[in-house]
């Protein structure tokens, strides 16, 4: 597609103590029927997004957390996670939910959606956006 | 250029409102397109026509609605967003069983794809935030 | 290709001007505008790290007008930053390649 841009959200924010974690998989799940090419950057508090075993009920919230386990059905599979921040944070991968896809090139072989990368990795999934949204 | 401009505060909280106003003002006069004005989370907020700021302040709301007018700017405000924060329009006061409408001139109620197209179609998107 | 990255709150206030360095390549610019004004004057506990920034190549503006909101006077500000209007502003943003909105 000649008019594909890369879109790069970038995540900074932990869930429920503000909307932004919401709404901006709001804006990500929308912008799946627009076919560009996606990539999910969570980073500093953004990494608590995508922890397991959350459940806001006690705080009267909606659990939105399921939603990223779909993320792969909108080919949304390039979610990248700092790994300084999740060990700034006392967290590992272990801590996340296994985000998977299923590779349409490669007989439908269920793969990771999240990579695990550094600072210089983030730096060049920047470099690499057309459009970056923060929120 | 062309630019899409998303907004994510609402008025006087944040400066993001204010800066995103003195940007697209001088992208505008700079002789720049703004393809769309997007009003996010909070950024809705903008949009009511109930603000009644002090008169020796500016009053954001009608700024951008003049700012609309004058350029015919396409200002849209994010129907979820605008749901969940009590701004309405006619149709979406009928829907939702309100019995006002508040959404100032020059600003459209419309969907979070809006602010998508804009990416896909501008030169640059910009956010301006908390 | 480079990447304009604007921040827009104190690095005394939240950790975004440092996560921006962090990932700023070396052919980038930086642009301070709202609170994040505060963070170009001399003699701060982060004007080291701004400087050595500088000096390995990233490029740092301030906003003229926030600055002066503030009360704060250009010559207070680090040498090594430049102060634009917000038609620099304007500039910045369609001479870099993309641009990065640090909250």
């Amino acid at each position: 597609m000649s008019d594909t841009k890369t879109f790069v959200y970038i995540n900074r924010k932990a869930p429920y103590g503000s909307v932004y974690a919401l709404e901006s998989l709001e804006v990500v799940l929308i912008g799946a029927a627009f076919e560009q090419d996606v990539k999910l950057v969570f980073m500093d508090d953004g990494v608590f997004q995508l922890t397991k075993g959350q459940n806001p009920s006690g705080i009267g919230m909606k659990n939105f957390s399921k939603t990223y386990a779909a993320l792969g059905d909108y080919d949304v599979n390039q979610i990248y996670v700092d790994e300084d921040s999740l060990k700034e944070r006392g967290l590992t991968l272990d801590d996340l939910q296994p985000l998977v896809y299923e590779d349409e090139d490669d007989d439908w072989a269920e793969k990771d959606s999240i990579k695990l990368v550094t600072r210089e990795q983030i730096s060049d999934v920047i470099e690499s956006a057309d459009v970056l949204l923060n929120f | 250029m062309k630019f899409t401009i998303q907004i994510s505060t609402g008025p006087y909280t944040h400066q993001a409102s204010d800066t995103a106003y003195k940007f697209t003002r001088a992208a505008l006069d700079a002789g720049h397109e703004i393809h769309r004005v997007f009003f996010y989370h909070d950024g809705v907020n903008n949009a009511t026509s109930y603000t009644a700021p002090p008169q020796d302040d500016r009053n954001l709301q009608q700024l951008w609605s003049e700012l609309a007018e004058q350029h015919s700017l396409d200002m849209v405000v994010c129907v979820a967003a605008a749901q969940r924060r009590g701004i309405m329009d006619e149709g979406e006061a009928k829907k939702n069983g309100k019995d006002g409408v508040n959404i100032a001139p020059g600003f459209q109620i419309s969907g979070l794809g809006q602010l998508i197209e804009g990416g896909v179609q501008s030169d640059r998107l910009l956010v301006f935030g908390d | 290709m480079s990447t304009l990255h604007t921040v827009n709150k104190s690095a005394f206030e939240r950790n975004s001007l440092d996560t921006c360095l962090s990932v700023c390549k070396t052919d980038g610019s930086v642009l301070l505008i709202e609170d994040a004004v505060v963070s170009a004057l001399q003699d701060t506990g982060i004007s080291a790290k701004i400087e050595k920034a500088v000096d390995s190549g990233i490029k740092f503006f301030a906003l003229r007008e926030d600055l002066e909101a503030r009360g704060l006077p250009e010559q207070r500000v680090l040498d090594k930053i430049t102060l634009v209007d917000y038609s620099g502003f304007v500039d910045l943003v369609t001479k870099n390649d993309r641009v990065q909105n640090w909250l």
